[in-house]
């Protein structure tokens, strides 16, 4: 498995290496900041101003060379974002007509506000009409599409903690620090030793697999050979993820970062999705690697020894299944797809010593609402969990997103609590 | 022990059994236990379709079967542990389907489990007390007030003592339950139970995982039950234990009753030896009937995994 | 290194304002988990509806300080229910994992800016204490003796805190020994075999939540109190794991087991904040700046859970055969 997801990676690299853009310097505490282009070229000189909720200026930017332009911001709040049509090149026009926006800034974030260009309606042609109701599907479109995308970025992580779960009862509270482990061995290999982020990523998992590997021969497998509960074995869990937060904060520190490539991209247009190429290229080698773990799961010897120990560890002994390895490779497996989940998080969001924190209360959702250890229901309640989360910003305000998801994790508990594909017995 | 009373019981018990015909469902005199069409599915499989059975008050009834016949279940079903998908039962004429397990305990029918549950780290004395009914200091007002609650704790405790006595358990009294024996689990669960007051014990195979030497102490306990008046209902596989001490016997086999009778001439039954040694074990089986058997071993397996792995 | 401030700020400790109101959000952990067995990881939540409760009612409503405990209390009855409704009859795993959800779900609300004006967003709510302080019994001035002075609004809330933790551990005394403590602890062993001996054991989980969400929504007063504030990442779910880490270090299921954890573990905190601060300030310690020494104490915190958890379960007064933590 490990072998797959180091290929798999290696695989990324070769089609990132591809595109070369340039690098970005790390973004302040909370901005406004935004990308222009028209036809995926950047455009250049136009006029930006940021003035808050009353109308007080804050400042006037112009987009650079590569389109972006940002203003960083001291409050959280409602600005008000014009773009001043005249400085437009002559040829184009804001799809929709209206000029200003009104973001909401939130604590630690950049805020990102969307102009979309379009060209200007020769003399006579009617401009197609983009009322309310197609933005809105619009940008349901490209939440979808965001959705997606956590959403595996979740499955990832999720997988192997439903792995673990299943083989040892273990619910590992110190998963979301596996994540964190990945994308800040990535970081360092990136950053402070200058190599690539492709390589530096590739090396990355395979030190979070070999991590993962000796967590369980020199610390959970003693503690299953003492025989420690499960309940015990969580509460060592959080002991295990409290080290190493604070161990990742002493030596990466508390500001968030950023890896030295693929920072800022432009975006591509694809029909009413917007996304940058990165986007798409991890998007495509989180499906492979899924895809790839799922094959293995089903169809070789290890994959299904892994799952024959899931579903019953002491019938999985007496068939003959040297139960203790298996765990061993799902832990490797396991430390190792979470690193590249954490990468690929990296690469889409910031870099911060809580990021897999974060994450790891999404990642219990999407393994609850699949069904405690059951992969494929990981799998699938994860990529739910991504979409839920994305989608539900259209009727509910961002910072409240991961609310929604966690209710209706409570909500899937009450009224299905084995989950999607769980088995019906009994949990209570 | 209780010879001369004891065969009063039995000899009482075994009257009323005496005209009966050795039909599965058949109506008893006096029953305390009445059960009408229990289903229960997992998935595509039907552990338990039992159309009509009753249970005669102040007897010792067992109901056996082989593995995977969905005894256990049938026992979850009835005291609650498990909601059936359809079907209804009556205890002493009161409708039980539906009723969570601890109203069915406190109507008087208890039951014990298969895997002891003593309390570990509770003590001996501490699982026996907590058997009894109507307990005032269950109450949380009333527990943060010990005067309300001393005095029925103190009849509480003798009553537990004795029977503590009664099953010669009376010296591990102050030790925590987690360090007793196997067979010692068994009677101190058996002593729990009672401290309920019950009318009906449901037994749970009682003898599974006991020593020889314990066996015939749990034996006479059981007898001891219907002596004091109560009805027991037990799942066994010790056909021994069975001709021992039964009065009537219920087979089940793949989820439904399939026959009941008397002890002595049950295991004789066509239809017992068919259920226990499959259906045609005179005659060499076909292909077909081994791919059968072998799927009917399979689902049996699974009903069972299913059950353990609540 | 200045021996004087180290040696004061950490008898301090033993005793102050954080050991209190740890000491109280652990006895309500230690009855959820160490007696009932219910793995609670939302007792953050707890503290901070009491907190709030207190906070918007007095600031943004403007009704009396009274009526604030009253309303904060309330709510954590309600977050009780809430909670156990649809959790209590699902396994110790699933518990965990919804209860930490919806502390979460409780802090993500209290600090949106969606709802700024009612829980004031990230920053909070200031401004309520003032109630609590007019009926402050302590005239101005210093009280105790060096190495222990107090002023007097710390005497004061020390003394309603500790008298707090006297009443919450005589409670907990008194129920279990009583009936009812007994059910408790039936349940953490095997709940089926206390259904099958007539207990509704989902009334007694749902108490069990109720009375030790009470009980630690008294910690979420006092640092509300103490601080003169709220702010929704002090109840974060660090605070729930190192309210753990007090329970499993004082012993679970003991009726002081939480306050002497509390007391341990603020001590230890402090002692080796000051004792490594000192280090890097005078150059003993060269591979840590000052900025590290805070993290490094909490990394030892997780140090510290995972060796208790492996060597010594019961605690570090605890007796091995009375664990109560267990196997399952």
């Amino acid at each position: 498995m490990r072998r797959a997801v180091i290929a798999f990676t290696a695989f990324l690299g070769g089609l990132i290496l591809l595109l070369t853009v340039p690098a970005h310097a790390a973004a302040p505490e909370q901005s406004l900041r935004g990308t222009l282009t028209f036809q995926g070229q950047p455009v250049n000189g136009v006029k930006i101003v940021v003035t808050t909720e009353s109308g007080q200026p804050v400042q006037e930017v112009t987009s650079n060379a590569q389109g972006t332009w940002e203003v960083p911001i001291e409050e959280p709040g409602q600005y008000k974002v014009t773009l001043d049509a005249a400085t437009l090149p002559q040829n184009m026009a804001i799809r929709g007509g209206n000029n200003q926006r009104a973001p909401t800034v939130y604590e630690g974030n950049p805020t990102t506000v969307l102009f979309a260009l379009q060209a200007k309606a020769a003399d006579g042609a009617a401009t197609p009409d983009e009322g309310g109701g197609s933005a809105f599907w619009q940008r349901a479109a490209q939440l979808t599409f965001e959705g997606f995308n956590l959403g595996l970025i979740i499955a990832l992580a999720a997988l192997g903690l439903s792995l673990i779960y299943g083989t040892t009862g273990l619910t590992n509270f110190a998963h979301g620090e596996l994540v964190t482990l990945g994308a800040l061995l990535a970081y360092l290999v990136n950053v402070p030793f200058g190599l690539h982020i492709i390589p530096a990523a590739v090396i990355a998992v395979m030190l979070a697999g070999g991590i993962g590997y000796a967590q369980d021969r020199f610390f959970w497998g003693q503690l299953r050979r003492r025989g420690t509960g499960i309940i015990a074995a969580m509460i060592v869990s959080i002991g295990v993820a409290l080290f190493m937060r604070y161990l990742f904060l002493i030596l990466f520190g508390g500001e968030t970062q950023a890896y030295a490539q693929y920072n800022a991209q432009a975006g591509l247009q694809l029909g009413p999705i917007s996304a940058t190429p990165k986007n798409l290229i991890s998007m495509g080698i989180e499906l492979i690697v899924l895809i790839a773990v799922g094959f293995a799961l089903l169809r070789t010897r290890t994959g299904k020894a892994a799952r024959a120990v899931a579903d019953n560890p002491a019938l999985a002994a007496s068939s003959g299944i040297n139960v203790d390895r298996i765990i061993r490779i799902i832990w490797t497996g396991g430390g190792a797809i979470a690193a590249l989940a954490g990468v690929m998080l990296g690469l889409s969001q910031n870099l911060k010593f809580t990021m897999g924190q974060e994450l790891l209360l999404l990642i219990f959702a999407g393994v609850t609402l699949g069904g405690l250890g059951t992969a494929f229901g990981a799998l699938i309640g994860s990529i739910i969990v991504g979409l839920f989360i994305q989608v539900s910003t259209l009727w509910i305000p961002p910072e409240l997103k991961n609310v929604g998801a966690l209710a209706v994790l409570i909500l899937v508990l009450l009224f299905r609590p084995q989950g999607i594909l769980g088995r019906r017995e009994r949990i209570g | 022990m209780h010879a001369e009373t004891a065969t009063d019981r039995k000899a009482a018990a075994l009257a009323a059994f005496k005209d009966l015909p050795h039909e599965p469902g058949v109506a008893k005199p006096d029953p305390i236990l009445v059960v009408d069409n229990v289903v229960r599915r997992f998935g595509g499989l039907t552990a338990v379709d039992v159309g009509h059975v009753e249970v005669q008050r102040g007897s010792i009834t067992a109901l056996i079967g082989p593995n995977g016949a969905g005894k256990t279940t049938f026992f979850n079903q009835l005291t609650g542990f498990d909601t059936a998908d359809s079907g209804e039962w009556t205890f002493n004429g009161r409708k039980m389907n539906g009723v969570p397990a601890h109203k069915v305990a406190r109507a008087g029918m208890v039951r014990t489990f298969q895997l002891t549950k003593a309390l570990s780290r509770l003590t001996v004395l501490e699982n026996m007390r907590l058997g009894a009914q109507g307990q005032k200091g269950e109450n949380f007002w009333r527990a943060l007030i010990p005067g309300s609650w001393r005095g029925q704790e103190d009849r509480i405790t003798a009553r537990a003592d004795e029977l503590l006595a009664r099953f010669k358990l009376d010296a591990k009294r102050e030790d925590f339950a987690g360090s007793l024996s196997g067979g010692q689990r068994k009677l101190l669960e058996m002593a729990r139970a009672l401290m309920v007051e019950p009318e009906l014990v449901m037994l749970d195979e009682p003898m599974a995982g006991v020593n020889p030497a314990l066996t015939q102490s749990l034996l006479g306990h059981v007898k001891d039950l219907r002596e004091q008046g109560m009805s027991v209902l037990f799942v066994e596989h010790d056909m021994d234990m069975v001709r021992d001490i039964s009065d009537w016997v219920i087979v089940m086999a793949q989820g439904a009753v399939i026959a009941e009778g008397p002890p002595d001439t049950i295991m004789s039954d066509q239809r017992v030896i068919d259920a226990y040694l499959g259906a045609h074990h005179d005659a060499p089986l076909s292909e077909s009937e081994l791919e059968e058997q072998l799927h009917e071993a399979e689902d049996a397996l699974e009903a069972e995994i299913q059950e353990e792995s609540k | 290194m200045n021996w004087d401030i180290i040696l004061s700020t950490t008898l301090k400790a033993a005793i102050g304002v954080e050991t209190v109101w740890y000491a109280l959000a652990a006895i309500g952990i230690n009855i959820h988990f160490g007696y009932t067995g219910l793995l609670n990881f939302g007792q953050s939540a707890f503290l901070a509806v009491a907190g709030y409760g207190l906070a918007v009612t007095v600031t943004v409503i403007g009704l009396p300080f009274w009526i604030g405990i009253g309303v904060g209390l309330v709510a954590a009855v309600l977050l009780a229910f809430l909670l156990g409704i649809p959790t209590l009859r699902l396994r110790a795993d699933y518990l965990a994992i919804v209860t930490i959800a919806a502390a979460e779900i409780v802090r993500l609300i209290f600090r949106s800016v969606e709802f700024k004006s009612v829980f004031g967003g990230s920053d909070g709510r200031r401004g309520f204490s003032q109630g609590f302080y007019e009926i402050n019994p302590y005239a101005e001035g210093t009280y105790g003796f060096w190495p222990l002075s107090f002023n007097e609004r710390e005497m004061w809330v020390l003394t309603v805190g500790w008298v707090l933790i006297a009443i919450a551990c005589l409670i907990v005394f008194l129920l279990m020994k009583s009936p009812w403590g007994r059910v408790l602890k039936a349940i953490r062993e095997d709940e089926d075999a206390v259904r099958s001996l007539g207990k509704n054991v989902f009334s007694y989980k749902m108490q069990s939540l109720i009375l030790g969400g009470v009980l630690g929504c008294l910690g979420g007063f006092v640092y509300g109190l103490a601080t003169g504030s709220v702010q929704p990442d002090i109840f974060g779910t660090e605070t729930t794991f190192f309210a753990y880490t007090i329970v499993i270090l004082g012993g679970a299921a003991r009726v002081f087991g939480p306050v002497v954890g509390a007391s341990i573990f603020w001590v230890l905190l402090v002692l080796v904040n000051g004792l490594l601060s000192g280090a890097v300030q005078s150059g003993v310690i060269t591979f840590m700046d000052i900025t590290q020494v805070g993290p490094f104490r909490f990394l030892l915190v997780g140090l510290g859970l995972i060796l208790l958890l492996v060597y010594r379960p019961q605690g570090i007064f605890g007796d091995k055969r009375e664990l109560a933590i267990n196997a399952r």
